[in-house]
């Protein structure tokens, strides 16, 4: 794993100027994956903050061959492009040497819009990284739920009213659906833990096959917390076990850093509300009586889950 | 030395795409596109191609797929139909926006609903104005010769817009006829190297495709693509001219028979070209002076063309086989008389709306057609500018 | 302000043929804030350059070498995660 000054010696992969927001989760985790790796990168991004935000015309922050085509369709884009370059190799019409292929895509362009083309690349066994920057929302359009929106959070198309306090019903979990397809590796991580998503996103990106990476993007302006929050947010989603360190190497699930402490005792699980608390789209739970029922369906779903993922990581 | 065989239109295309070896092909199955992609899967698991085929799980990532090969720098082909074109809609744009030269077959298959899988026109009609080429190959000779001509249309350095052929759902694609085939050495040399423009695998200039526009730069995007349309039919010209050398058939915008001294004529495209052509000889050998023209390419229309063999002839039907719900009639229609709308002389046209859904279309109903054609032109009255023929009611 | 070019000046297909060229797109106007760094309290650990949404942390041989004040948007993450609480936020006024 080499050092923070060993990476700092690296080409970014990404130039400023671009117009993402002040304190953007996604825009650190995309720079923290680019940098992981020194192999030639090709990128595409669906439709989203991270696309609109990096290319708005004349000007482009990517500074690697970059392709945007529509919303749902990064997987089957990136599955062109790797499948000529197999083609071009093979035919001698490329040099031979090795280049990886990353598609990014948001919450909504991966759990919803775009999961098809995700599961038919990840089927089809392409030999690509699938990052999804989950920021849990449709955020480049306004703050529209999706379906990693948690139960309870305030979007503008689940808001909180006199009779519904938010998004209904809880979200899905898109890490187990791909692992589902059997790949050489899938993970979750996020920014904040930055060794472990760039150990991740190294592996991802140098294994060979499809792989995956869900990173949890804290979006300050979704969110309603503050962009100086991020670091606390990544920590407290961790310690809450919202968003638990794992990784799924053929199969084999591990869990890592602040999630195995959790796991295996030497450190106590914080409830929800800690990770609520900081967020301007939960606050409207600790107002209502109503919302503490809200409270108790989230936690009881990160229990399950959590109980599921010890399981699983032989625990 | 060409070499005939019985083949139906999947058949013969599946050929030509063999023979032309595409670096990558993402398809999805339909019908009556199947057999077509069938063949080609054969080819591919024999190893007669060294092409990497994308079996994707839908026709929207289908052409999401060849977007991404063929910004990717190589020669991309697909085929689809119907419902698949349909779903590929929004990429469709995309392809030809990003200037990519993918060439994909389309076998006409009616749109649902009710869900029908036989031929009429309203997947490539609906499909007119995204800026693709569109070619409609009569039978399967026609196919399998579109199929060769449509990549080097495309992969024009003057233009570098993808190019749809279009060919009859069952009519064409399971019929067979004799095709007389190229050899596999001459199409190669036709077709030739692939020259990428821009690739994404060039790694020592990396470029972006697919940026925001704002409304500061879209309108000027969009005009260079208008721009490249404009040159459309100059390339089609050139290499329907180039095929006919290797070939000996002759290729171009429009065909036409019987339109020396035609008084009334029929425009039609695709198959049912073959049962007018057969219509006309009749009437002509009673003495009758009737002529059909077949528009071969559609996108971009042929004006000029059209208006040159129609001078002196008195009315025109139209064939259309799809509608256009809501509109003046159908598509073809409106592009005929909207191309001799500036003409102080011209011929008086109508409209007749057929075939829809696979409802089929014989001699008797076209001879019926060049009745009316006939009774409009030495009546000087126009009954029904809009008839739909074959339809119970 | 030049005017922007026409149709016939600019690559087909909406590409964009200069790689990165978004640097040239001054991001540091849209700051209230701006970081500050306490050379003396900075271990170079680089922490704070990592999690930098802008890149606007300069280093060099591993070391902090300066802000990107034409970029740097103010987030405040930096002053955040410095271990040392080396750098903080000062207004622009």
């Amino acid at each position: 794993m080499p050092s923070l000054k060993q990476l700092s010696e690296r080409e970014e992969r990404l130039s400023s100027g671009h117009r993402l927001c002040a304190g953007c989760g996604a825009s650190v985790a995309v720079r923290q994956i680019l940098i992981s790796t020194e192999l030639p990168i090709i990128a595409c991004a669906s439709t989203g903050c991270l696309e609109v935000a990096t290319t708005i015309y004349p000007f482009t922050a990517w500074k690697i061959p970059f392709i945007h085509n529509a919303f749902e369709n990064a997987a089957a884009t990136i599955s062109g492009v790797e499948s000529m370059y197999r083609a071009l190799k093979k035919r001698g019409r490329i040099p031979d040497r090795k280049i990886k292929f990353v598609a990014f895509g948001g919450d909504g362009g991966t759990y919803d819009i775009g999961l098809q083309s995700l599961s038919g690349a990840l089927e089809r066994g392409h030999d690509f990284t699938y990052v999804c920057y989950d920021n849990q929302a449709y955020m480049n359009t306004g703050i529209q739920r999706s379906s990693a929106t948690p139960i309870g959070a305030n979007t503008t198309t689940s808001p909180c009213g006199d009779e519904i306090p938010g998004k209904r019903g809880q979200r899905k979990n898109l890490t187990q659906i791909v692992a589902a397809h059997d790949v050489p590796y899938a993970a979750q991580s996020t920014p904040s833990h930055y060794m472990d998503l760039i150990r991740k996103a190294q592996k991802a990106i140098e294994t060979d096959g499809p792989t995956f990476l869900n990173v949890l993007s804290p979006c300050p302006r979704g969110w309603r917390s503050d962009a100086t929050s991020f670091a606390d947010l990544g920590k407290t989603a961790v310690e809450t076990c919202v968003w638990p360190l794992y990784e799924i190497e053929d199969g084999d699930y591990v869990l890592n850093g602040t999630t195995k402490r959790i796991a295996d005792g030497k450190k106590d699980k914080l409830p929800v509300e800690e990770w609520l608390k900081l967020q301007g789209r939960f606050k409207h739970l600790f107002k209502d009586p109503s919302g503490k029922a809200v409270i108790e369906e989230a936690q009881s779903k990160i229990d399950r889950d959590w109980d599921r993922l010890k399981t699983l990581a032989s625990i | 030395m060409q070499r005939s065989m019985p083949l139906n239109g999947d058949d013969s295309a599946a050929y030509a795409m063999r023979q032309i070896d595409p670096d990558v092909v993402a398809a999805y199955p339909i019908t009556p596109q199947t057999e077509l992609m069938q063949n080609f899967a054969q080819f591919h698991a024999d190893g007669d191609v060294r092409t990497e085929l994308i079996t994707v799980e839908s026709e929207h990532s289908a052409m999401s797929a060849c977007v991404g090969a063929s910004a990717a720098g190589g020669r991309v082909m697909t085929a689809t139909s119907s419902q698949g074109l349909a779903l590929m809609w929004e990429i469709l744009y995309i392809a030809a926006s990003y200037r990519l030269p993918i060439a994909m077959n389309v076998i006409n298959r009616a749109l649902s609903g009710p869900i029908n899988i036989h031929c009429d026109h309203s997947d490539s009609m609906g499909s007119r104005d995204t800026g693709w080429l569109q070619i409609y190959g009569e039978n399967p000779q026609e196919a399998y010769d579109n199929t060769i001509q449509a990549v080097r249309i495309a992969e024009h350095m003057d233009l570098r817009l993808p190019v749809m052929c279009m060919q009859d759902g069952f009519i064409t694609s399971h019929a067979v006829e004799r095709v007389d085939m190229l050899e596999d050495e001459v199409v190669q040399e036709f077709v030739g190297e692939f020259e990428p423009q821009y690739p994404l695998l060039d790694l020592e200039n990396p470029v972006t495709y697919g940026p925001l526009d704002l409304y500061d730069y879209f309108f000027e995007h969009k005009m260079q693509q208008i721009d490249a349309m404009s040159r459309a039919e100059k390339v089609v010209r050139e290499i329907g001219k180039e095929y006919e050398k290797i070939s000996g058939r002759s290729y171009q915008m429009l065909e036409t028979f019987g339109m020396e001294d035609a008084e009334t004529a029929v425009i039609v495209l695709s198959s049912t070209a073959g049962t007018t052509r057969s219509t006309v000889k009749d009437l002509r050998e009673q003495g009758k002076k009737v002529g059909m023209v077949k528009i071969r390419c559609f996108r971009p229309f042929p004006t000029d063309e059209l208006i040159d063999v129609l001078k002196g002839v008195k009315v025109v039907g139209t064939l259309d086989r799809s509608d256009g719900l809501g509109a003046y009639g159908a598509p073809l229609f409106n592009e005929t008389r909207n191309t001799l709308y500036d003409e102080d002389e011209k011929p008086d046209v109508v409209d007749y709306v057929f075939g829809l859904g696979g409802r089929d279309i014989g001699k008797r109903e076209i001879t019926d057609v060049y009745s009316q054609l006939e009774k409009i032109a030495s009546t000087g009255e126009v009954e029904r500018r809009i008839s739909y023929l074959g339809v119970r009611e | 302000m030049s005017e922007k070019p026409g149709w016939k000046h600019i690559p087909p297909a909406g590409l964009i043929l200069e790689a990165g060229n978004a640097e040239d797109y001054k991001t540091g106007d849209w700051r209230t804030e701006r970081p500050v760094i306490d050379r003396e309290k900075c271990t170079n650990c680089l922490i704070c350059w990592i999690n930098c949404p802008d890149l606007s942390i300069i280093v060099e041989n591993g070391e902090f070498k300066e802000f990107d004040l034409d970029h740097c948007k103010g987030c405040g993450i930096c002053a955040t995660v410095c271990p040392r609480k080396a750098i903080h936020m000062e207004s622009e006024r």
